[in-house]
């Protein structure tokens, strides 16, 4: 009660309005263009000896088989994720049967669902409050491409627009066996990751400073 | 299953009350002039003959040349319901009085009209957008928007 007091101290309702007006505005202006999906590394060159690789390979296998999920579910697809939560799909053979309510303890992010402009900087917070590492799965034609609605005056045309987006499965809604085939390709993509640990090229650390230049 | 009054029969009674109220009036819905709004829909609600107690509902149509709202009454009382509805004609400008002294169910009902159709509502205790966010352009249910 006392910090609604103060904030009604500062700001009325009208202002507040304003202000969240403002920041979709804003919004909607810096995201005219898609984010690109955060796939670059997956044709590097792999500049690691066997033992990181192994390494590599143990941290991505922790985090592959242990994703749990965070709360974004906006619209109708939230109902074929259900549907592939529970039991007769069971996520929980996938390691994430833990849906968490904090984005602070989630590193995946299923969005189920049209995205309009007046829901997008939650979103997009949600999605900053996670820690690192994170991923997200755009789950629907409207996640992927605004679907029906891309041409709307209130919807995002596309998640990508908001968040970097790693998997994109199609469907209105997909079935919760697309949903999963979405959920192994993250795995396999995660599988190909590597961490940023990255071997230091000793001959060059061993040079004096002046050296390096001249040679 | 709930009885829909006759807007013709219901018309008769309220015209021994107010004069001039009743616009137009059919099987299916009685239109009210927009300044006698208010104490039409009072009798509606506090007449115990009447009793509509519920709003069920608020819409609105854009007819070019008018926009008209629509009520949807219903006595949970009586088990009856009726179609109540009231024109606007200025395009501009277009103001009707809200009935949330009525009806408290008025309130999210008259600010999505004001939002995607631009009507305001006379007397409403917070009249702002409701939908779309503040400084959005335009109101996208109307007819001539884009």
């Amino acid at each position: 009660m006392e910090i609604e007091k103060s904030l009604s101290a500062t700001y009325d309702s009208k202002s507040i309005d304003i202000l969240e007006g403002a920041e979709i505005e804003a919004l909607k202006a810096s995201s005219a263009g898609v984010i690109p999906d955060p796939d670059e590394w997956l044709n590097e060159e792999i500049k690691r000896n066997i033992f990181l690789t192994t390494l590599d390979w143990a941290i991505n296998w922790a985090r592959r088989s242990s994703l749990w999920p965070a709360v974004s579910f906006p619209a109708c697809c939230a109902m074929e994720f259900m549907s592939a939560f529970v039991a007769r799909f069971d996520l929980a053979r996938f390691g994430m049967e833990n849906m968490r309510s904090s984005p602070r303890q989630a590193d995946l992010m299923i969005t189920a669902g049209t995205l309009t402009w007046k829901m997008a900087p939650q979103i997009k917070r949600v999605y900053e409050q996670m820690a690192e590492p994170k991923w997200v799965i755009a789950m629907g034609a409207c996640a992927c491409s605004g679907g029906i609605f891309a041409n709307s005056y209130a919807v995002v045309p596309g998640y990508n627009h908001i968040i970097p987006v790693d998997v994109y499965v199609p469907g209105c809604p997909p079935r919760p066996e697309a949903l999963l085939y979405g959920i192994q390709t993250l795995q396999k993509k995660i599988a190909r990751m590597h961490n940023t640990i990255t071997v230091p090229d000793l001959k060059k650390a061993l040079e004096p400073e002046g050296v390096q230049g001249s040679a | 299953m709930t009885v829909a009054l006759s807007g013709i029969e219901v018309a008769r009674k309220l015209a021994e009350h107010f004069t001039g109220a009743i616009v137009e009036s059919s099987e299916k819905a009685i239109v009210i002039s927009a300044e006698q709004l208010l104490p039409v829909m009072d009798y509606l609600k506090n007449n115990p003959e009447m009793a509509f107690s519920f709003l069920s509902d608020i819409t609105s149509t854009d007819y070019f040349d008018y926009f008209e709202i629509t009520y949807q009454l219903t006595s949970l009382e009586h088990n009856h319901k009726l179609t109540v509805k009231t024109r606007c004609y200025d395009r501009h400008k277009p103001v009707v009085p809200s009935v949330t002294g009525l009806w408290q169910g008025a309130n999210f009902m008259e600010r999505e009209i004001f939002d995607l159709m631009g009507i305001a509502f006379s007397g409403h205790p917070t009249l702002k957008r409701i939908f779309l966010w503040e400084g959005f352009e335009g109101h996208p249910l109307r007819k001539d928007y884009l």
